[in-house]
């Protein structure tokens, strides 16, 4: 097995086990915060921090869980951060609390999370976890505000970030792309480019 | 307080928990290629909602509130329905075999369903009763269970189908999602808020 290197194992989170589009874990946040780039990334802010709280905790601990009781150890570490997301979110920053709804406890149930912990933390040391989380939530990030830049943009015509105008295009309204008919659309034709790249580059190999 | 039947249209078809809700998405997508398993998943999940609506009710509302512990409703959450799916698991095994061999696969997989965390956690954000909560549990796993079976018919039939090498599998299903969840728009507004 080739040696591990804090860069490789961040752009390993980014690139090959990309949360949606290499692991296709965690589909539900995905498609539903996404209607603007502002919920966007309010969710992967929130997701990146439980992750990097489960991450730490479970690979400082992995020598002294039990392998029998493993997943619910795992899942009341995570419950423990998530109740911490969600009642610091609820305090300062209340629109965006209202506006991501239950999708906050509901980070508990997120496949990325728990798979991260299994799969990862639980066999390798405290910074190597750390590095993943970082990685795994920078994938993370980066699929939800393109996933939500594509809806903004075409749904309402502009993005608007934390109160300023980024950017505006000058067609009419497709009200569907808010829809969630527009998410499932979005993230179908997306995930169908990056499977055409992969058979692209197997194809040249 | 909304009356029954408005939970019930709403739970079923304005807000259906996997088209218009984003609720339980992996395993829409994982087990529906075949209608066998997609009813198998189906029943597990409208039994385990309907389970855990009802557990979740008592729990929050005898224990955690009166207590100030309204904070803990997460992990208690998490908690009682894993525990109810061990049980549920026990119970099938032992007095059902057969029902426990088409079930019992898909019961592990419930633990981590968001649909049922979901319809717990809303239930107590709309400040359900306790009659209406049970109900929005049932009508949620209707929904669940209608779309699930509506999906795996198109999935069986499109499999015969030539498609692109690029667009097989998952961005194929996300098409014909798309189609389905904007049937389901059309459903906003049955209900006047």
């Amino acid at each position: 097995m080739a040696e591990m290197t804090i860069k490789g194992e961040y752009l390993r989170g980014i690139i090959k086990d990309n949360p949606t589009f290499g692991l296709v874990l965690g589909l539900c946040p995905t498609l539903a915060v996404t209607t603007s780039v502002e919920n966007a990334i309010g969710m992967a802010g929130a997701t990146l921090f439980v992750l990097m709280g489960s991450n730490i905790m479970v690979s400082a601990l992995r020598k002294h869980i039990p392998p029998i009781t493993r997943l619910p150890m795992f899942i009341i570490i995570i419950c423990t951060f998530v109740t911490v997301i969600d009642m610091v979110m609820e305090a300062y920053t209340p629109p965006l609390y209202k506006a991501l709804g239950i999708f906050i406890p509901l980070i508990v149930v997120n496949c990325i999370i728990i798979g991260r912990a299994e799969a990862y933390a639980n066999r390798n040391t405290v910074k190597f976890s750390i590095v993943d989380a970082l990685g795994i939530g920078t994938g993370f990030l980066l699929v939800l505000v393109i996933i939500g830049a594509i809806r903004e943009l075409l749904g309402t015509g502009m993005i608007v970030l934390f109160g300023l105008h980024v950017i505006s295009i000058p067609i009419n309204p497709a009200t569907f792309m808010i829809l969630p008919g527009g998410a499932f659309m979005t993230i179908g034709v997306l995930m169908a480019m990056v499977n055409y790249g992969r058979i692209r580059k197997l194809r040249e190999v | 307080m909304d009356n029954l039947f408005a939970i019930a249209i709403n739970g079923i078809f304005v807000k259906n928990f996997l088209l218009v809700q984003f609720l339980g998405l992996c395993s829409f997508l994982g087990v529906s290629k075949e209608t066998k398993s997609a009813a198998g998943m189906s029943a597990a999940v409208l039994f385990v909602m309907i389970m855990a609506s009802t557990a979740a009710f008592i729990i929050f509302s005898y224990i955690l509130q009166p207590l100030g512990l309204t904070f803990l409703s997460t992990i208690s959450f998490i908690i009682i329905i894993a525990a109810l799916v061990q049980l549920v698991e026990f119970i099938i095994r032992k007095y059902s075999p057969p029902l426990y061999r088409s079930l019992g696969i898909f019961l592990p997989l419930i633990t981590t369903n968001c649909a049922i965390l979901g319809v717990v956690v809303l239930n107590v954000r709309l400040e359900y009763g306790f009659v209406q909560s049970v109900f929005y549990g049932f009508t949620a796993g209707l929904g669940y269970t209608m779309v699930m079976l509506l999906m795996s018919a198109i999935r069986e039939r499109i499999n015969i189908l030539h498609v692109p090498g690029s667009i097989q599998g998952l961005p194929h299903a996300f098409f014909i999602t798309t189609l389905l969840s904007l049937a389901f728009v059309n459903f906003f507004g049955v209900i006047p808020t």
